[in-house]
This record gives structure tokens, sequence and C-alpha cells, in this order.
């Protein structure tokens, strides 16, 4: 293949990937990652390279606008932000102990997890709670978020299961190249109890942070390699954005399910290829 | 200097940076496929790759010389440091409301983010 063709097939698939993944959420590097390893042959550790840094350009790019509707909150963000910076050194390191096979397993074994969630969308539909835990309330987690016009108050609870999972997710995240924002909100969605809008935006600050402490590894050890990450990087940022201006229109709930169809058959293509010893 | 305020600060300056950085990228891009665009490349087989694009001080030296790859790979470098400013920033607001346990938070942050990426200086 030819340096343009590359270019602009990588360039568009990525666009695609961008646009889908933030229509439903999910970020681009759940098929960026499989459609350069099945679809072009590209080597695991370019594609998780590349991968990697378009999850930050995502995330520092959707920052602003976040932050404009005020359901972040950077304290929550900032002390799990420990936990997974850590696990993302971790998973960077342990991403050169494994084999690429093992790669494409645990990448796939990740997109079908991914997938269920997407469908059967994880948020416990139960009103957070309004007080804090007793290490919640030390830490000052608690914050209000805009709900049905008015500022409604939350607690935080659970800070060492979250903690816990955060370090997982930073984990995965260095480990395959993706922002594992479905992990992160799990983390505080579900064990931390943190309103959903809060975990998500919340999470979305974190990922590209999370990602960032294993660039440096990535990047000593010539995983990112400029000519795979230039048409990544930029198909994924104007697919994103483009993704997010359709948001207010797009049929959401069909989208995610659809979406869930294409990572499964993507999740299966990479265990299968993983155990045949293809990646 | 209120937290929100903070925020908003931060959110701005990390869509500064990755504008700035999309536009270096793009920039090596053009002039890479200018001189390329005939070259086979496949990426089927990994090889670690030149130094001049695996260390803070060969990429800046690459880049200097306008060689297209070192101009590409300062913008992703741009790119993973505009999550490392957001830290230092919040070090820094952290520090001016005087709240010493997110300030002692966010340094911890900042030490895992540099261990990191001193790997790569």
């Amino acid at each position: 293949m030819t340096a343009t063709t590359f270019t602009l097939v990588v360039g568009a698939v990525s666009a695609l990937a961008g646009f889908l993944g933030a229509l439903t959420g999910l970020g681009g590097g759940v098929v960026v990652v499989p459609a350069l390893t099945l679809a072009l042959g590209v080597d695991m550790r370019y594609a998780i390279g590349a991968s990697l840094v378009s999850v930050i350009a995502t995330s520092s790019g959707a920052a602003a606008a976040y932050v404009r509707e005020g359901f972040s909150n950077i304290r929550i963000g900032m002390f799990l932000e420990i936990a997974t910076t850590i696990g993302a050194v971790a998973g960077a390191f342990l991403a050169g102990r494994f084999g690429t096979h093992a790669l494409a397993i645990i990448f796939g074994v990740v997109l079908l997890q991914a997938a269920y969630q997407t469908v059967f969308k994880g948020s416990l539909e139960t009103a957070a709670p309004t007080e804090s835990d007793a290490l919640g309330r030390r830490l000052r987690m608690g914050g209000v978020y805009p709900l049905e016009g008015k500022m409604q108050e939350y607690g935080v609870r659970n800070v060492p299961a979250g903690f816990g999972l955060m370090f997982g997710a930073g984990a995965l995240s260095g480990l395959l190249g993706i922002g594992s924002g479905a992990v992160k909100v799990i983390a505080m969605d579900r064990a931390m109890h943190i309103p959903f809008k809060v975990s998500t935006t919340t999470s979305n600050f974190m990922i590209g942070v999370t990602a960032a402490a294993s660039a440096g590894v990535y990047l000593s050890r010539g995983y990112i390699d400029p000519r795979v990450a230039m048409p990544v990087m930029l198909g994924v940022l104007a697919g994103a954005f483009l993704g997010s201006k359709a948001l207010v229109h797009a049929p959401v709930r069909v989208l995610r399910i659809v979406f869930a169809v294409v990572i499964v058959a993507l999740a299966i293509e990479m265990i299968v290829n993983g155990i045949a010893g293809r990646i | 200097m209120d937290d929100r305020r903070l925020e908003i600060i931060i959110g701005n300056l990390l869509r500064t940076g990755v504008l700035t950085a999309a536009v270096l990228v793009f920039a090596g891009g053009v002039a890479y496929l200018a001189a390329h665009r005939g070259d086979h490349i496949g990426f089927h087989t990994f090889t670690p790759g030149d130094s001049s694009l695996r260390t803070v001080q060969g990429i800046a030296a690459s880049a200097a010389r306008l060689n297209s790859e070192g101009l590409m790979q300062l913008g992703l470098l741009l790119l993973i440091a505009t999550p490392v400013a957001r830290v230092i920033m919040a070090v820094f607001g952290f520090a001016l409301e005087r709240d010493w346990l997110y300030f002692v938070v966010s340094l911890i942050v900042l030490a895992v983010l540099l261990a990191s990426l001193t790997r790569a200086a």
C-alpha cells in the first residue's frame, strides 16, 4: 500500500470510529485498534500506540464543552487519577511483556464487556445518595449538579472500591491503548454511587490524564509511529467533533445497539485471530 | 478562584493545546505525503524505529530540521503534554484555593506522569 492510500484509508476509518465513538459514548479506540489490526494487518503495537494518542485528543478536546455543562467533579477526578495513572504505567509495562496474541484476546474480552454495557446501559436508576460516607466526607468529594433546572446535591461512597476499580481501568488503558471509559463509569456510577451524568463527564476528563501516563512508555518503546498516528489522530478528532454535533438529532438507542453488534463481531474476530496466532 | 472557574480555564487551555497539536500534525502530514506519497508502507511487522522519534530531545532536534516525521511527532508530543498541563494547572489552582489535601493529590498524579514521561526524555 502506498503512503497516500494508507493515510487516506486509515484516516477515513478513524473518522468513522471517532464519529460512532462520540455518538455512543464509547470513544474511538475500541474500533480503531481492531480495524487497523484485522482489516489492514497493522501490528498490534502500532495500533494501540496510535489509538492511545487519539484517546488523549478526544478527551482534551471535549473537556471545555463538558466543563461548561457543569457536571464534572475535579476533586473526584484528581483523586481517582492517582489510581488510574499508576495502573496505566503498570499496564503499559505489561503490554511489552505480553505477546500480541495475548493482547488481542484480552482486547476482545474487553470489547465484549463494553458491548454488553452499551446495550444494558449500566446506570443504577435509584437516586444518588445526598450524603457522603465517612471517607467521602473527609475527602470533600460531594458536590452539586444541575438536575431538572435546580442544583441537586450528591454524596460519594465506597471510595476504596472505586479506587481499586480505577486501578484496573488504568491498567487496561495502558495495556490496550484505549480510554477504558466504560470501566471508569462503572467504578464511579455503580461502586461510588455518583450520579450518572457526573460519572460520565468526570470519566472523560480523567481519560486523557490516564492515557498520558502510559504515553511516555509507549513513546520510548516506539509504539507511537507518526505515520500511523497522524491519520488516526486527525481522523478520530474530526469524527468525534462531527459526532458531538450530530448527537442532538441522532437516534441514540438504535445506534447503541448497532454499535454493540459491530463491537461483538470485532471482539470475536480479535479473539479468534489471537488464539490462531494471526495477530 | 473557585473550582468551576479553575475548570473553565483548564478546559480552554486543553482545547487550545489540542488544536495547536492537530495543526502541527496536519502540517507534518502534508510535508510527509508530499515527499513520500509513493512509498510502500504497511506496518505489518513491528520495529522500534529510529531513536530520533522516541525521545523528547530526538523529536525536538528532528522537528527543528523540519523533518516531516519529526514535525508530526512533535505535534503528538504536544498533544500528550496537554493532560500534563491540566494537572499542573490543578496543582496551582488548589494551592491558590489553599486546599492542601488536593494540592498534594494533584502533585502525586503529576509525579506519576513525569515518572512515565521521563522514560522518553
